[in-house]
C-alpha cells in the first residue's frame, strides 16, 4: 500500500507539469488580453504594459520563465491586481473555499449516506420514496436557484439568517453551506442507495443473515463497506467539482473564496492567476483522487490482495 | 453461463412490469414528441416579442404567461425542450462512449496501463473547464454540436473513474476468473462478461449524468457561454426566472416544474433499467 | 437516526439564530457614523495612475484629492488641493495656489513639487498608465508619454514655489478645470512610492494597508481581498472639520440580486446599481429608497463602417430610423431612461444639440432601397455583438425584432464574454456592437472627441475631416456660445453620417438608505464622501 502511495505521489509531478503546460498554451489562444479595457489603450501604452509583464517575449520564453518561477515557488504577480502576488491571492481565498467545502461535504455525507442507506434497507417503502424524492429535488434544482430561494425564505421573509457574507455576521455560513451541500447530498444519497442495494443482495450478506447476525451489525460491518464504494469513488471528482460549484454559491452569498477569484481571473485574462489557481487546483485533485483510491482499496478486500 | 439473449429478454420483461419506470418512460416519450413537433404545437414563435404587453401572468391568450419582452412562455418551454433534451442525451452519449471504454480498459488491465490511463484522466481534470469552453466557443464559433461535445468531453472523466472502480471489483469475481481460465478473448470479455454486469451502475450513472449535463448547460448560460439568444434552453429559462422570482413568479414555476418532471422521469426510468438488468436484485 | 439528526440540526439553527444580533449594520452605523457602501466589484488597486474603473474611483475620491474637486451639486469646480487659481487672458496658463495647510495623511505638507512629480509619474511611458490622455492637453505631455522626449522639463507643469503650481496648455481648453477632478491627475506621495519601488514599478507595495499615504478626507485602514475595504477619517486633511463620517466600509458585491437583498436586509446604505426587473416594481410601489438620477452617458450601437454592408450612410440611417427608442425605453429598460436623438446627452453643461432621429420605418425602407437593396439584392445578415449582460441582451433582442420587422433584415445576436467582446471591437471583427460612453468631465467634448479620426475609442472606422476640424476649432475657443455653435454643427454631421446609433441617455439607478444625508444627485456620478453623514429622521 505504501509503495502505491509513493508511486502515485511521484507520478503527480509530471501530471502537474503537464497541466501547467497545457493550460499555459491554451490560455494564450483565447482572444482578449488582460489589458483590454473599455477606454481603448493607445498602442504605445499597450507596448509598455506588455513589456512590463514580459508579454512581448516569445511564447516559449514566457513559458520557460514562468516554469522556472514555479519551481522556486513564485507564481508571479497578478496581472489584474497590480501589487498583489498570485500566491498571496490564492492563500487568501483558499481557506474560505476550503471551509465552505468542508461544511458542504459534511452535510452532504451525513445526510446523503444516512438517507441512502435507510432507503436501501427499507426499499420500496415510504422511507425509500421520501428521501429519494427529496434527493431528486436536490439534483434537479441548480445552486443558482436553490441559493436565492433559501435566501428569500430564510433571509428576507423570515429574517432568520443573514443574506450574505462570510464571517461578517453570525450565522452567515449556514445558508451557503446548505446550498452547496444539498446538491451533493442528493447525489450521494442515490449513489449510496445504489451501492447498498448491490451489496445487500450478494451472497455473503445472505450468509451473514442466515448465520443469525443482527441487522445492525450486518449493515455496519459488511454492507456499508461495499455500499460506500461508489460514494468514495465519487468523492474525488466531487471535491474537484466543488470549486466550480462554489463559484455560484460564492457569488450569490458574497463569499471571498477561491472559486470566485478563479472564474473572474478567467474572464479578466489574468494569466498568472489562472495558471496559479489551476496548478493549485490540480494538486488538490490529485491529492483527493489519491485519498479516494486508497479508501476504495481499503474498502474492497479482494482488490487489496492484488496489490 | 447464461445465454446473453435470454438475459436481455428477461430484463425487458422485468422493466415492463415496473410501474414507476413505465410512467417515467411515457413522460419522456411525450416530452420527446413535444420537442420534435414543437414548431407545430407551439402557439407562438419562441422569439416573437410583444413589447407592449411585457410580462403578464397566465391568461387565455398565453396559457403560461409571457416574459418581460412579451414572449409566450409555453412556446419557449416547448422549444426549450429541444435544446435541453438534445444537450442531455447527446452530451451524455459522448461521455458514455468515451468513459465506459476508457474505464473498462483501465480497470481490467490494471498495472501500468491503468496508471497511465488514470493519470491522463487526472491531467484532463485539472484543466480549467471554463477556459477550455471559452476557447472552444471562440475558435470554432457558437456551434450547438460543439457545445454538446465540449460538455460530453468533460463528463466522461467521472464516468471512466466509476466504471474503472466497478471493473476492478468485478475482475476478481469467479465468473471472470473462470472465463479467463477458459481463454476468452479480451474483447469478448469486455462485451459479454464485464459490460452486462456493469450496465446497472452505468445506467444509473448515465441517468444521473443527464440532469447534471442539463444543469451544466444552464451554468454556462449563467456565465454567458451557452445558447445564444433568442433561442433558450430550460436552463436559461430557469435562470431568467430566478431573477424575476419575486415579481413574475410564473417565469420560474413553469420551467422549473417542467425541468423537475423531466428529471424525475429520467431517474425513475434509470432505476427501472438498473433493476431490470441486475438479476440479483429481482427478488425484491 | 435520521430524525435525531434533523432534530439536532434544527436545534443548531435556533441556537445560531439566538446568537445573532438583531442589529443590522445600517442601524449600528447610525450611532458610530459608519457608512456601508456597495461597490459593485473588487477594485483593481489604489494607484490613481494605474487603475481605470468606477469602483476604484469610488475609493480614490475619498482617499486622495486633486487640484479641484467636482461640485457635488453640479456646476463649476470647487477647490481641492488647490485653494484658488488664476487663468491667463489667452486661457493657456493656469496658476494654482495650493491650500496652506494641505497635508498628506502622514502629516507631510502637500507641495507643488508633489504635483509635478506625480504628473511625471503618470506620464512615464514604462509605467504603462492607461489614462494619460487627461493630461495630453498640457504642453509636451503627449511627447513625453510617447517617448519622443525624455526631458520632463519640456512638459508644461512647473512648481513656482512650494505652494504655487503653473500649468501651460497647448490650447485654451475650456474644460480643463473639470478634467482635474479625474483621478489620473491626482497626486501620489513621492517618498512612499519610492520607498517601496521605483517611479514606474506597477507592482510596488506602496498602496498596501500600512504603507498607503494620500491627501484625501479619509485614509486606508484595512483591505480584506474580495471581502471588505475599510477607510477611516483622516485628521490631517485640510478640511477635516467638514468630514462627519468616521469610517466607510466598501463591499465588492458583483451580483446585483445579492446587492439588492443586502440592501433590503439593512446591510448596505447605498447600492451600486439595481437589478433591472426590480426597477418598474419599485417605481410603481413608490419605494422611498429608489433613486433615479440624470447621468451623463449615452447607450448606443456602433457600426463598423468598414464592413461592406455598412459603408453607405443611407444604410446606417435606415437602421437608425427603424428603431423605436420610445418603446425600448418604456418597455424594455423601463427605468426612467430617456430616448437619445444625439450622441452628446442634452443639457451637458448647458449644451443642447438640435439633431433629430425620427422613428420612420417607411423612410427607412426607402433609404434602404435607395442604397440598392430590394428583393433581388437582399440585405445581408447583420450581427449584433454585445458582452454578456441581461440588460444588453434585452435591448439587442428588441432591436433585432425591430430591424427584422421594419426592414426585413435578418439579424443574429452574438453574445461574448467581456474580454472577447473588447478584443473583437478593437480589431474591428464586428458589424454592429453595443456600446456605452460616460462623460469624464462635464463638457460635450468628452463625447464628440471620441469619434475623431485616430482616436482609440472610435472603433467605427469613421473619419470625417470636417467633423475633426470643427471640434479642433471649438477647443481653441474660449467663448462658450461660439464653441457650442461649432460643436452643434459637428454633432449634425455626426448624426447625418450615423457611424453610431444613439439609443438612450443613461440614468443612475440605485438604492439609498433614508439615513444618508449629503449625497446629492450628480451628473457625472461624482459623490464626495466628505459631505456625507448619517442621521435618522
Amino acid at each position: 500500500m505504501i509503495r502505491i502511495i509513493f508511486k502515485r505521489i511521484l507520478l503527480a509531478v509530471p501530471v502537474l507539469l503537464a497541466v501547467a503546460t497545457l493550460t499555459f498554451f491554451l490560455i494564450k489562444q483565447a482572444p482578449g488580453g488582460p489589458f483590454d479595457a473599455e477606454k481603448a489603450v493607445s498602442p504605445q501604452v499597450l507596448k509598455n504594459l506588455n513589456a512590463a509583464y514580459n508579454l512581448d517575449a516569445s511564447e516559449w520564453e514566457q513559458y520557460t520563465d514562468y516554469m522556472t518561477g514555479i519551481v522556486q515557488g513564485d507564481f508571479g504577480p497578478s496581472f489584474r491586481y497590480p501589487g498583489r502576488s498570485v500566491t498571496e491571492m490564492i492563500l487568501t481565498g483558499l481557506p474560505v473555499t476550503f471551509e465552505l467545502a468542508i461544511y458542504a461535504i459534511l452535510i452532504a455525507l451525513i445526510i446523503g449516506v444516512l438517507s441512502g442507506v435507510i432507503a436501501a434497507l427499507k426499499r420500496n417503502t415510504i422511507l425509500d420514496f421520501i428521501p429519494m424524492a427529496i434527493a431528486m429535488i436536490g439534483i434537479c434544482v441548480p445552486t443558482f436557484l436553490m441559493g436565492p430561494l433559501l435566501v428569500l425564505i430564510f433571509g428576507i421573509n423570515l429574517e432568520l439568517l443573514p443574506v450574505s457574507g462570510w464571517n461578517q455576521i453570525p450565522g452567515d455560513k449556514i445558508l451557503p453551506s446548505l446550498t452547496l451541500g444539498f446538491a451533493y447530498a442528493a447525489y450521494i444519497a442515490r449513489l449510496s442507495r445504489g451501492g447498498m442495494l448491490e451489496v445487500l443482495n450478494q451472497d455473503f450478506i445472505r450468509t451473514a443473515r442466515a448465520k443469525g447476525l443482527s441487522e445492525t451489525s450486518i449493515v455496519v460491518k459488511h454492507a456499508m463497506q461495499g455500499g460506500l464504494l461508489p460514494v468514495v469513488s465519487f468523492l474525488g471528482p466531487a471535491i474537484a467539482g466543488l470549486l466550480a460549484g462554489s463559484f455560484v454559491v460564492e457569488t450569490i452569498f458574497q463569499i471571498p473564496g477561491l472559486g470566485r477569484f478563479y472564474v473572474e481571473a478567467a474572464f479578466n485574462r489574468d494569466y498568472t492567476m489562472i495558471l496559479g489557481t489551476t496548478i493549485f487546483f490540480s494538486a488538490m485533485i490529485v491529492f483527493f483522487n489519491l485519498m479516494s483510491d486508497i479508501a476504495a482499496l481499503w474498502l474492497n478486500p479482494r482488490s487489496r490482495d492484488e496489490s | 453461463m447464461s445465454n446473453s439473449s435470454s438475459l436481455w429478454s428477461d430484463a425487458i420483461s422485468r422493466l415492463l412490469k415496473n410501474k414507476a419506470a413505465m410512467v417515467g418512460a411515457i413522460i419522456l416519450i411525450l416530452l420527446i414528441i413535444c420537442a420534435i413537433f414543437a414548431p407545430l404545437i407551439a402557439p407562438y414563435s419562441y422569439s416573437f416579442q410583444n413589447l407592449d404587453l411585457g410580462a403578464s401572468p397566465p391568461s387565455s391568450e398565453h396559457l403560461l404567461g409571457t416574459d418581460i419582452l412579451g414572449r409566450d412562455l409555453l412556446s419557449r418551454i416547448l422549444y426549450g425542450a429541444r435544446i435541453s433534451l438534445l444537450v442531455g442525451f447527446v452530451a451524455t452519449g459522448v461521455a458514455l462512449v468515451i468513459g465506459v471504454s476508457w474505464g473498462i480498459v483501465a480497470g481490467y488491465f490494471g498495472g501500468r496501463v491503468d496508471s497511465i490511463m488514470m493519470r491522463i484522466v487526472d491531467v484532463l481534470y485539472g484543466l480549467p473547464f471554463i477556459i477550455f469552453i471559452i476557447l472552444l466557443m471562440v475558435i470554432f464559433g457558437r456551434n450547438l454540436w460543439l457545445l454538446f461535445g465540449a460538455i460530453g468531453a468533460v463528463e466522461w472523466l467521472t464516468m471512466a473513474r466509476i466504471v474503472r472502480g466497478q471493473v476492478m471489483s468485478l475482475k476478481n469475481q469467479e465468473f471472470v476468473l473462470a472465463a479467463k481460465a477458459m481463454g476468452v478473448s479480451n474483447l469478448s470479455m469486455f462485451r459479454r462478461h464485464l459490460l452486462p454486469n456493469i450496465l446497472g451502475p452505468i445506467a444509473v450513472y448515465a441517468t444521473l449524468t443527464i440532469p447534471q449535463v442539463m444543469l451544466l448547460e444552464s451554468f454556462l448560460s449563467f456565465l454567458g457561454l451557452g445558447i445564444q439568444p433568442p433561442m433558450s434552453s430550460w436552463g436559461t429559462l430557469i435562470k431568467d426566472g430566478v431573477e424575476s422570482m419575486e415579481e413574475y413568479s410564473w417565469l420560474l414555476i413553469y420551467p422549473g416544474i417542467t425541468f423537475t418532471i423531466t428529471l424525475f422521469a429520467l431517474n425513475f426510468f434509470g432505476d427501472g433499467l438498473r433493476d431490470a438488468l441486475d438479476p440479483k436484485t429481482s427478488d425484491n | 437516526m435520521k430524525n435525531l439528526y434533523q432534530f439536532s440540526f434544527l436545534t443548531l439553527l435556533l441556537f445560531l439564530y439566538s446568537c445573532s444580533e438583531n442589529i443590522s449594520p445600517v442601524d449600528s452605523g447610525l450611532e458610530n457614523q459608519v457608512f456601508h457602501f456597495g461597490n459593485g466589484a473588487e477594485p483593481q488597486g489604489l494607484d490613481p495612475h494605474i487603475v481605470t474603473g468606477v469602483p476604484e474611483h469610488h475609493l480614490l475620491i475619498g482617499l486622495c484629492e486633486g487640484l479641484t474637486t467636482s461640485n457635488p451639486k453640479g456646476g463649476s469646480s470647487l477647490s481641492g488641493a488647490a485653494d484658488s487659481w488664476d487663468v491667463s487672458e489667452d486661457g493657456k496658463t493656469y496658476t494654482f495656489f495650493l491650500q496652506k495647510n494641505g497635508k498628506w495623511s502622514n502629516g507631510d505638507p502637500v507641495t507643488a513639487d508633489d504635483f509635478v512629480w506625480s504628473w511625471k509619474r503618470i506620464l512615464t511611458p514604462s509605467l504603462g498608465s492607461q489614462y494619460p490622455d487627461m493630461l495630453y492637453y498640457v504642453v509636451g505631455a503627449s511627447d513625453y508619454h510617447n517617448g519622443i522626449t525624455d526631458d520632463f522639463n519640456k512638459v508644461g507643469v512647473k512648481a513656482l514655489d512650494k505652494l504655487t503650481l503653473e500649468v501651460t496648455l497647448n490650447n485654451p481648453t475650456p474644460f480643463f478645470l473639470g478634467l482635474l477632478s479625474h483621478y489620473s491627475t491626482w497626486p501620489v506621495h513621492k517618498e512612499t512610492v519610492l520607498q517601496h519601488g521605483t517611479i514606474d514599478d506597477r507592482n510596488g507595495g506602496w498602496t498596501r494597508p500600512g504603507n498607503f499615504v494620500c491627501n484625501g478626507a479619509f485614509k486606508l485602514k484595512s483591505w480584506e481581498l474580495n471581502n471588505k475595504i475599510i477607510v477611516e477619517k483622516n485628521d490631517n486633511y485640510w478640511d477635516s472639520s467638514t468630514v462627519k463620517l468616521n469610517e466607510i466600509h466598501y463591499y465588492p458585491v458583483a451580483n446585483t440580486m445579492t446587492e439588492d437583498r443586502m440592501f433590503r436586509s439593512g446591510q448596505l446604505h447605498v447600492t451600486s446599481t439595481l437589478p433591472s426587473q426590480k426597477c418598474p416594481v419599485y417605481i410603481e410601489e413608490n419605494n422611498p429608497s429608489l433613486r433615479i438620477d440624470p447621468y451623463m452617458g449615452t447607450y448606443f450601437y456602433r457600426f463598423n463602417t468598414n464592413n461592406p454592408a455598412l459603408t453607405d450612410p443611407k444604410v446606417r440611417r435606415a437602421l437608425a430610423y427603424s428603431v423605436n427608442r420610445k418603446q425600448i425605453v418604456e418597455k424594455v429598460t423601463k427605468c426612467g431612461q430617456i430616448p437619445a436623438y444625439s450622441f452628446t446627452p442634452p443639457g451637458s453643461n448647458g449644451y443642447e444639440p438640435d439633431t433629430e432621429i425620427p422613428f420612420d420605418p417607411e423612410l427607412a425602407k426607402q433609404l434602404l432601397a435607395e442604397a440598392g437593396y430590394d428583393e433581388n439584392t437582399p440585405f445581408p445578415k447583420l450581427e449584433i455583438l454585445f458582452n454578456t449582460n441581461e440588460d444588453h441582451r434585452k435591448v439587442a433582442l428588441a432591436v433585432q425584432q425591430m430591424w427584422q420587422q421594419n426592414l426585413g433584415i435578418n439579424v443574429e445576436l452574438v453574445n461574448q464574454d467581456w474580454k472577447v467582446y473588447l478584443n473583437r471591437e478593437m480589431i474591428g471583427d464586428f458589424q454592429v456592437s453595443r456600446a456605452g460612453w460616460i462623460g469624464d468631465y462635464e463638457d460635450p467634448n468628452t463625447f464628440l472627441d471620441t469619434l475623431r479620426p485616430n482616436r482609440g475609442n472610435n472603433k467605427t472606422g469613421w473619419e470625417n475631416p470636417n467633423y475633426d476640424e470643427l471640434i479642433h476649432l471649438a477647443n481653441s475657443n474660449n467663448n462658450q456660445e461660439e464653441r457650442y455653435e461649432l460643436l452643434k454643427q459637428a454633432e449634425r454631421i455626426l448624426i447625418d453620417d450615423m457611424p453610431i446609433v444613439p439609443l438612450y441617455t443613461y440614468v443612475r439607478v440605485y438604492q439609498l438608505s433614508s439615513d444618508v444625508k449629503g449625497y446629492y444627485p450628480n451628473y457625472l456620478d461624482h459623490h464626495h464622501p466628505k459631505y456625507w453623514y448619517l442621521e435618522r429622521d
